[in-house]
């Protein structure tokens, strides 16, 4: 693995407040990179050292093998941007922007096409400050992509987004990485993290607590199955004796049972012998959101 | 270098876009110069205005005027409000040189003190006939020396205050200091003392000898330029010192 990314020991803190506490990793050229965690966990500052927009404590950051340290201006020329909280003028329009961005880059790509593939094709005169929220952030991941970078730095690029934009930004985002790029995606989203990246590292409190491809960290971390169904019968006590049930949760009519093994099959079993045939029976299987309640003890939201 | 110009080119788009800066820069000093022109003409008097017609005193000293407002007003408040909104980040992150962003401001503030000049010299003439410059050589290396010392100092004072709200606060106070004592306004001669030291205080009042020397005819003002040129160094040094991109 030739990694483009390598960080050790990096460390940022606030005043009092640790925000990076000693987070080490690396990413594969090519790879879709997540940091996934809840607000404040220290994922953007960790972002932000490895684009040399902030200076570490300490830690060792490289970056396509230069320095995030003392190369800045070398990296930043080399990977593309998006910020969580940046502005561009309200009276810059929307070409102008992307023609302006492109300027500075040595080997920027058409911004024309950016226009297009990211939907602001009919925006192109509209001032920044007229953009409603989901047009902004295309146009700062846009922007991030006009110097055609070796490596994107995408924090929460598709808060703001309604769901369409979102596939529609995940696909661009796949098609980046299939060009050559590496991406590091910052994210609160679970489907984001799940779908969209091939590791994902869970940071919570400034630490990374898992590290792995979503399906890895879904098979070592989270194995229950769940299976639901809705029934107005009150007494379902003997579904705990149902071989690899765990724990069985009654919400009104709305029940959920939670195991392991072959779980809807047993349950649905069980149920026809009791003579009860819900309608609705179904199983969940485990997901991230599984993994990140497990790993951190409360949900990504929070 | 393209990225300087195309910075420039949308700087000074904005600037036009943005009415409130455009009236205060390029209105104000137009709406003195009838005022002015209305109640003291162009009638030279020994006792006022270094002895020359009000109109002939106060062309140069409105193509001051117009740097000022860069220097005070105009440029500190888009710096501050460039850095309080993330627009310097997003800069940043994008690999501007401060060498561009710096830069820019000051070829768009050469664009506006230019366009300026000419609109006041154009109505000024049209209405009061002042006189053209009488040595237009040394006018030009002063104005380019006032538009620097004004620019640096808006990067200065653009590089301290932390918000576009203070910016506005304190570079109004200074533009009407400034304006009122500094020579833009009454005429020194009738000012207290007082009044004359505080406008001796202001880097207006030397740009103004430094341009008004020239064009009246008068003498190169070594010693205005030297001070002009001080305080050119000091506010640049001072915004390099301060600088913050975030």
């Amino acid at each position: 693995m030739s990694s483009i990314i390598s960080v050790k020991n990096l460390r940022k803190t606030y005043g009092k407040t640790i925000a990076v506490d000693d987070i080490s990793f690396e990413v594969a050229k090519g790879e879709i990179f997540g940091l996934l965690g809840p607000n404040g966990a220290g994922k953007t500052t960790t972002v932000e050292c490895l684009q040399a927009l902030r200076h570490p404590d300490s830690g060792d950051i490289h970056v396509l093998g230069l320095n995030a340290v003392n190369q800045g201006p070398e990296l930043r020329r080399r990977i593309g941007s998006q910020l969580q909280e940046s502005a561009l003028p309200d009276r810059i329009k929307v070409w102008e922007a992307l023609d302006l961005f492109a300027s500075v880059a040595t080997k920027a790509q058409d911004w024309r096409i950016l226009l297009e593939q990211w939907g602001l094709a009919e925006k192109r005169k509209a001032s920044f400050g007229s953009l409603s929220g989901g047009q902004k952030q295309r146009l700062f991941i846009a922007l991030s992509l006009v110097n055609n970078p070796e490596v994107v730095f995408l924090d929460e690029m598709t808060t703001g987004l309604d769901p369409a934009a979102r596939h529609v930004a995940w696909d661009l985002i796949r098609a980046v990485r299939d060009g050559g790029a590496t991406v590091v995606l910052v994210t609160h989203f679970m489907d984001e993290a799940e779908n969209l990246c091939d590791r994902v590292a869970i940071v919570d409190k400034g630490k990374i607590v898992a590290l792995d491809s979503p399906q890895g960290l879904i098979a070592s971390h989270a194995t229950e199955v769940r299976v639901i169904f809705s029934t107005g019968e009150t007494n379902l006590a003997w579904l705990k004796k149902v071989s690899g049930v765990k724990t069985m949760s009654q919400h009104g009519k709305r029940v959920v049972v939670a195991g392991n093994g072959p779980l809807l099959a047993l349950v649905a079993a069980a149920l026809v012998e009791h003579g009860i045939v819900p309608a609705d029976l179904h199983s969940e299987q485990p997901n991230l959101e599984d993994v990140f309640l497990k790993m951190t003890g409360h949900s990504a939201t929070e | 270098m393209s990225t300087l110009f195309k910075l420039t080119w949308v700087e000074i788009k904005l600037f036009i876009r943005e009415p409130v800066t455009v009236i205060f820069t390029l209105a104000l000093p137009i709406i003195f110069l009838f005022v002015m022109g209305g109640v003291f003409g162009n009638t030279p008097d020994a006792d006022i205005y270094r002895g020359v017609g009000a109109m002939d005193y106060y062309m140069p000293s409105y193509f001051g005027l117009i740097m000022m407002a860069i220097g005070t007003v105009a440029l500190p408040v888009h710096l501050a409000g460039y850095r309080e909104r993330g627009v310097l980040r997003r800069f940043r992150a994008s690999s501007f040189s401060v060498w561009s962003v710096l830069g820019s401001q000051l070829l768009v503030s050469f664009v506006i003190a230019i366009a300026g000049a000419i609109l006041v010299t154009i109505l000024g003439k049209a209405v009061y006939s002042p006189h053209w410059p009488i040595n237009p050589g040394l006018l030009i290396v002063a104005f380019i020396l006032g538009t620097v010392c004004f620019t640096c100092f808006g990067f200065f004072l653009g590089a301290v205050l932390p918000s576009t709200r203070s910016a506005q606060g304190v570079g109004m106070l200074l533009f009407f200091i400034m304006m009122i004592l500094g020579g833009a306004g009454p005429p020194p001669e009738v000012m207290s003392t007082p009044m004359q030291i505080i406008g001796e205080a202001t880097p207006l009042h030397w740009v103004i000898y430094m341009l008004q020397n020239p064009y009246l005819g008068f003498e190169w003002h070594t010693s205005a330029s030297l001070i002009t040129v001080g305080i050119t160094v000091v506010s640049a040094g001072l915004a390099a010192r301060f600088f913050r991109w975030e």
